[in-house]
């Protein structure tokens, strides 16, 4: 019975962790740029979220606050990495750059908000702390079951809105190639920012949801989940949305689950273990195919 | 010279080595995440081999090499299956590669698990300088070698290298193992200078800043690791000061965020790194500028 509700919680923590593998998966598949600034985009919506519940106005209200605020970083890390990042010389290091930018803006992030509210872990009052149902002694509580509700239903969405769109074709031209994509009549100036506003929408919504339902908050939040969250979509597969909910809910069982087993000292080695494993032997993920990766990476 | 200061060398000593361990696999191509988890490594060996206590209680002289060498062994052995993937595979690879390492240390009671260890000997200011200084002629030694030369024909270009014949499997493992016997040296000299270690303060932050080091110092010349360490390392302490000396606290408070700042603003200026193969001629006029006027003579200076 206690497994039972380990699981139950490995695929709760998981949901969190597949809206943010997501965020990753898209701007890696479609731009080939690991994108670091997602851990500090979801802790920035999270401690919005918080310090406008603590001031008093209602939680919505700090949702919505911490959700603009970081659609609108989104798009100002778009301006400083990505824009910028076009190859001069093709050497080994230059993939690296906009990687190395998106560093930079996550020591901003962090440390603007460490100046502004400290680096204390902060307890969040969430409007619903009992909400919950017991099914044959399983407790599930309503916040985790919407949000993994949520996660799926946005993933399914995505993926439609990939495949039938005209913006999801054109999504897809610049992730095949930017420069042909631009020759078939592609703003890709124009494009790209969409998929900084996807990923500051699912980081924010992910550290928000993240808050309802740990309720606690604090500077560093974001690495945890995010790094997690890269686990996931190495294990789903790099550029490959559904491979990214496999993959966050495979990472969130298996914290969860060794953790039940092992003790929380030895987290780091499964998680990291069969990452490292899948990159070595099938880089392209359980669920990717052999094209991702091909030439690009 | 004040302790303030003295401490600050310490730490600047430290970030060179361990940025000439990220650098010489950089300057073959392969960007490394994992600077942690080789400094874990050659930390926890050196405490281990030079604890009188739990370990085996050797001397310091013997104990510190002996670390960088099972560090470089480990580097040997997991370069193989790393450097099967590249890229940002490779950075992802490195990065689980250093989790991996602060897990499995974690549970090692024989060297205290989460509490820590501490480290019987201590060095002084005067035993650093002399490694760091023998790591900097080293880094520019290397690189001044065929082996360099064929190191910084991967960075280039790694198709064009493979057509020259140059061995680029040997390279790149050479060049990953040396990193991993450099990272393995910081992480004992970190521990004979600190005295007590921790896998704590060996987090991803860290990884994170010693690859920026690198890559903001620039990765075509040895000077690179050099400039990004000094960089690292005092423009924090400088905007710090300036914030005290003004009266503008809010420099002070924010300086990492300003450094962030720097950082993307380099990356948007400069994306090669300050010290650059053509800056460095610029600044040794190895060659007359170039011009409309007076095109390149590729023949000149070879």
């Amino acid at each position: 019975m206690l497994l039972a509700q380990q699981i139950i919680n490995g695929l709760m923590l998981g949901s969190v962790y597949v809206m943010v593998a997501v965020a990753f998966t898209l701007t890696i598949g479609m731009l080939n740029f690991l994108n670091f600034t997602i851990p500090a985009l979801f802790m920035v919506a999270a401690m919005i979220t918080w310090a406008a519940t603590a001031a008093g106005f209602h939680w919505l209200v700090g949702a919505s606050l911490g959700m603009v605020v970081a659609i609108i970083a989104s798009l100002i890390i778009e301006r400083f990495t990505y824009r910028y990042m076009k190859a001069k010389y093709g050497d080994a290091t230059e993939h690296a750059l906009p990687l190395v930018s998106s560093l930079g803006f996550l020591i901003i992030f962090e440390h603007v908000v460490i100046m502004i509210w400290g680096t204390d872990p902060m307890s969040f009052n969430s409007p619903f702390a009992n909400a919950q149902f017991v099914i044959a002694g399983l407790i599930f509580a309503i916040p985790q079951l919407i949000s993994l509700a949520l996660s799926v239903a946005l993933v399914f969405a995505l993926s439609l809105l990939l495949k039938k769109t005209q913006l999801g074709r054109a999504l897809r031209s610049i992730a095949e190639k930017p420069d042909t994509a631009t020759l078939m009549g592609v703003d890709v100036g124009r494009i790209v920012p969409v998929v900084f506003m996807m990923t500051g929408f699912l980081c924010a919504l992910a550290g928000i949801l993240f808050t309802i339902n740990y309720k606690n908050v604090s500077p560093y939040i974001g690495d945890h989940v995010a790094t997690n969250a890269i686990a996931g979509m190495v294990i789903g597969g790099l550029g490959n949305i559904w491979g990214a909910i496999a993959g966050g809910l495979i990472i969130g069982m298996v914290e969860v689950l060794s953790i039940h087993f092992w003790g929380a000292e030895i987290i780091k080695v499964p998680v990291w273990g069969l990452m490292l494993l899948i990159l070595v032997f099938r880089p392209t993920g359980l669920f990717g195919h052999t094209r991702i990766g091909k030439g690009k990476f | 010279m004040s302790a303030y200061l003295t401490g600050l060398i310490v730490i600047l000593c430290l970030n060179i080595i361990i940025a000439y361990s990220v650098f010489l696999p950089a300057a073959a191509g392969q960007l490394n995440l994992g600077a942690a988890g080789f400094m874990i490594i050659g930390a926890y060996m050196d405490a281990y081999l030079n604890s009188a206590d739990d370990g085996l209680g050797l001397p310091m002289l013997l104990s510190v090499p002996a670390a960088a060498l099972f560090t470089a062994l480990i580097g040997f052995l997991v370069s193989f299956p790393i450097l099967r993937t590249r890229g940002i595979y490779m950075i992802l690879a490195t990065f689980a590669f250093a989790e991996i390492v602060a897990g499995i240390v974690l549970n090692l009671e024989v060297v205290g698990g989460a509490s820590g260890f501490p480290v019987s000997s201590h060095a002084e200011l005067e035993d650093l300088l002399p490694v760091t200084i023998g790591v900097i002629l080293f880094g520019f030694y290397l690189i001044s070698t065929r082996f360099g030369l064929a190191m910084r024909s991967i960075h280039d270009d790694e198709s064009v290298a493979i057509l020259f014949g140059v061995n680029t499997r040997l390279i790149q493992v050479g060049a990953f193992t040396i990193g991993a016997f450099l990272g393995g040296l910081a992480g004992a000299l970190y521990g004979h200078q600190f005295d007590y270690i921790e896998v704590q303060n060996w987090g991803i932050l860290f990884s994170i800043f010693v690859l920026l080091y690198v890559l903001i110092g620039g990765t075509q010349t040895p000077w690179g690791p050099l400039i990004g360490a000094l960089f690292f390392t005092f423009v924090p302490e400088m905007l710090r000061t300036f914030g005290e000396a003004t009266g503008w606290e809010l420099i002070g408070e924010l300086r990492f965020a300003v450094f962030g700042a720097i950082i993307v603003g380099m990356m948007v200026l400069r994306p090669e790194g300050i010290m650059t193969r053509t800056f460095l001629e610029l600044l040794f006029r190895k060659v007359p500028r170039r011009s409309p006027q007076n095109p390149p003579n590729n023949m000149e200076g070879v």
